[in-house]
């Protein structure tokens, strides 16, 4: 018998895709970018979950991975035309300079970079706890730049690499944030996804029962850079542009914001606020710029967009720790259970 | 590398030491107390090279008045900081904590950005200090002889105020047992306000003489130098003050001497720091002169 929720879910799925399709034909390239944004930080914010939300770990090194994923699928999907226009300083390598390939295979080439690089880089650092993780993790993520930013016949150096194709669609963003929803979803159920928890619950009681704690936080690493890689890769062909400047720790602070906000370890919770968050920052960019009331203008202020968002990431943590919706999730039968009190109460 | 330029580089690493053991110190005395990356502190350091900035090209004070201002302005700051940002959280899980930091250095940074403008800024540098003097062939620059004095002056009186005075014994009881202090009638919460003050002073005495020395003010300069700072503190083994000034001298001198040497990695010289960094946190956690404290259960 099929399960009656398995079809709820479908439908949900579907009622998504079809509302995704409505947006994606009626609305102006100015929202269709932000739909690809939201649906990009969903990505990004759920792979800073597993590390920092499942796994209780506490990663600053987004951004670096983000950058891998970016520049690999960036270099694989770059024409020989637009290398060499890009690559005046210097030539490009010669083993990168006739490679092209597909989108998808290049986004996935650049996950799986980042992947490995991630776990190579947590693999000596995993022993470290709380803090000096963060910063071991922030100090790793600067070093890819700096590395970016010297290596010009790879990453064409601070010059970045422009006119790149836009490959990015809704189809793309969403199609691989519903993935990337399922598949936490199905971690999180799976034994692997109860050691994580484990772990962030007490290490040392998780370590007594037998988990490996190794192994666990290197695969939670991992899956995290991966998704952060094609998340990388995603933005540098939804922007076209892509430098070194961009990773820095703001990215990861923006990426840190979404989840904190939405409840650390819930994944409604990453994706409601990764959704609220990219329309919130992009709708207060007035701040920055000029406010036309119609009758007067105000000069904005730049810099003051990131004073709210820093002031209500205090302000959350201080005051609701626990963000959203905590560790709670938005699941059928909660659902169910919402609308069967709305309907009691209509009785 | 001539014996003339080498000891230019010396001076230059000297002086550069010292403003990252001025900042490392202030690190190094939070994490003792409170077990806590002030991320805010790169920060704190920043305003105090703008308080005087704005003390002598705006408010036309004498030099030496805007400098007591600023290096006020800047402990009363830390101060505040610690008030708002960490003191609500100090029964909050560790990580919660550091995100309230992070906030909070953004929220500085940011505020910073909207008051002072992002255009960079000139620091006002007294003629005294621009000069130059020869010795023996070698011409160094005033303020390179003149920060690690002051420096040293300041550490001086800091290692005094920790080691003799009652505060001092009170400080190090806290960060050496936090129940017990309290249970000892050692009013916790202004021991750590005092902390961050003292922390926060030292910041803004490094933070005049940064300015004296790169004179370009940007909202960002406090990122880089307070990382840097943190990882000479990790250096030294944080929690530890001596530790701090060792760690800062080391990481300033290197970064110069390596630069000096290899001409062509300046592109990496950010790098170089945090390979420090994470060699430091594999090999020795508890840094130079740190003491290994044990796994609790």
């Amino acid at each position: 018998m099929i399960d009656k929720k398995n079809i709820i879910r479908l439908g949900l799925i579907l009622l998504v895709l079809a509302v995704l399709t409505i947006l994606n034909n009626t609305m102006g390239k100015y929202e269709i970018r932000i739909l690809n944004l939201a649906g990009i930080y969903i990505i990004l914010g759920l792979s800073l979950n597993v590390i920092n939300g499942f796994t209780g770990l506490f990663s600053l090194g987004h951004a670096g991975f983000m950058a891998i994923g970016a520049y690999t699928s960036s270099l694989l999907t770059m024409s020989v035309i637009q290398k060499e226009s890009n690559f005046f300083v210097e030539p490009i390598v010669p083993w990168l300079a006739n490679v092209q390939i597909g989108f998808l295979p290049a986004l996935l080439f650049g996950g799986i970079l980042a992947a490995v690089l991630g776990a190579m880089i947590a693999a000596p650092i995993l022993k470290l706890t709380d803090d000096y993780l963060a910063i071991a993790t922030l100090g790793f993520s600067e070093i890819i730049r700096v590395i970016f930013t010297n290596t010009q016949s790879l990453t064409n150096g601070a010059l970045g690499i422009k006119g790149l194709t836009r490959y990015t669609t809704v189809h793309y963003t969403w199609g691989i944030a519903i993935l990337t929803i399922l598949f936490m979803f199905s971690l999180r159920k799976s034994s692997y996804g109860k050691a994580l928890m484990a772990i962030r619950e007490d290490q040392t009681a998780a370590e007594a029962m037998g988990i490996n704690l190794f192994k666990h936080k290197l695969l939670a690493f991992t899956i995290g850079s991966f998704f952060a890689g094609i998340g990388g890769g995603l933005l540098a062909h939804l922007m076209g542009t892509i430098d070194p400047l961009m990773f820095r720790f703001l990215l990861t602070f923006n990426v840190l914001l979404i989840v904190v906000l939405g409840g650390i370890g819930s994944i409604s919770g990453t994706v409601i606020s990764a959704i609220v968050v990219t329309i919130m920052l992009e709708w207060l960019r007035f701040l920055d710029g000029v406010i036309d009331l119609g009758f007067m203008t105000i000069q904005g202020i730049p810099g003051l967009r990131m004073v709210l968002f820093s002031l209500l990431l205090m302000v959350v943590i201080i005051f609701k720790q626990n963000g959203l919706m905590g560790r709670d999730e938005i699941t059928i039968d909660s659902l169910g259970g919402f609308f069967a009190r709305f309907r009691k109460k209509e009785a | 590398m001539s014996i003339n330029t080498f000891f230019q580089h010396l001076s230059n690493g000297l002086a550069l030491g010292s403003l990252y053991a001025l900042i490392a110190i202030g690190y190094t005395m939070v994490y003792g107390i409170l077990r806590l990356i002030n991320f805010a502190h790169g920060e704190i350091f920043m305003i105090s090279t703008y308080v005087v900035f704005y003390g002598v090209s705006i408010f036309y004070l004498p030099w030496w008045v805007s400098i007591i201002v600023a290096i006020v302005i800047t402990g009363l700051l830390g101060i505040i900081v610690e008030r708002a940002a960490y003191r609500p959280l100090r029964n909050s899980p560790r990580i919660s904590v550091m995100i309230s930091a992070i906030g909070a250095s953004f929220l500085i940074q940011n505020l910073a950005i909207v008051i002072f403008g992002g255009r960079p800024k000139s620091f006002p540098i007294p003629d005294y200090f621009n000069t130059v003097i020869q010795v023996q062939g070698v011409s160094v620059p005033i303020v390179n002889f003149f920060i690690p004095v002051i420096t040293l002056v300041a550490l001086v009186i800091l290692i005094y105020i920790i080691e003799k005075t009652k505060t001092g014994m009170a400080m190090r009881a806290v960060s050496r047992d936090y129940e017990t202090a309290r249970l000892m009638g050692i009013s916790v919460d202004n021991i750590v306000s005092i902390t961050f003050g003292l922390g926060s002073l030292m910041a803004a005495i490094g933070g005049v003489m940064w300015g004296l020395k790169y004179p370009n003010l940007i909202p960002l300069i406090g990122l880089m130098p307070g990382l840097k700072a943190f990882i000479a503190a990790v250096i030294g083994g944080i929690g530890n003050i001596k530790g701090a000034v060792l760690g800062g001298f080391l990481l300033g001198m290197t970064e110069i001497m390596i630069i000096a040497s290899l001409p062509n990695v300046t592109g990496y010289r950010d790098a170089f720091a945090f390979i420090l960094l994470i060699g430091i946190l594999i090999y020795k956690p508890s840094g130079l002169l740190g003491q290994d404290i044990g796994e609790k259960v």
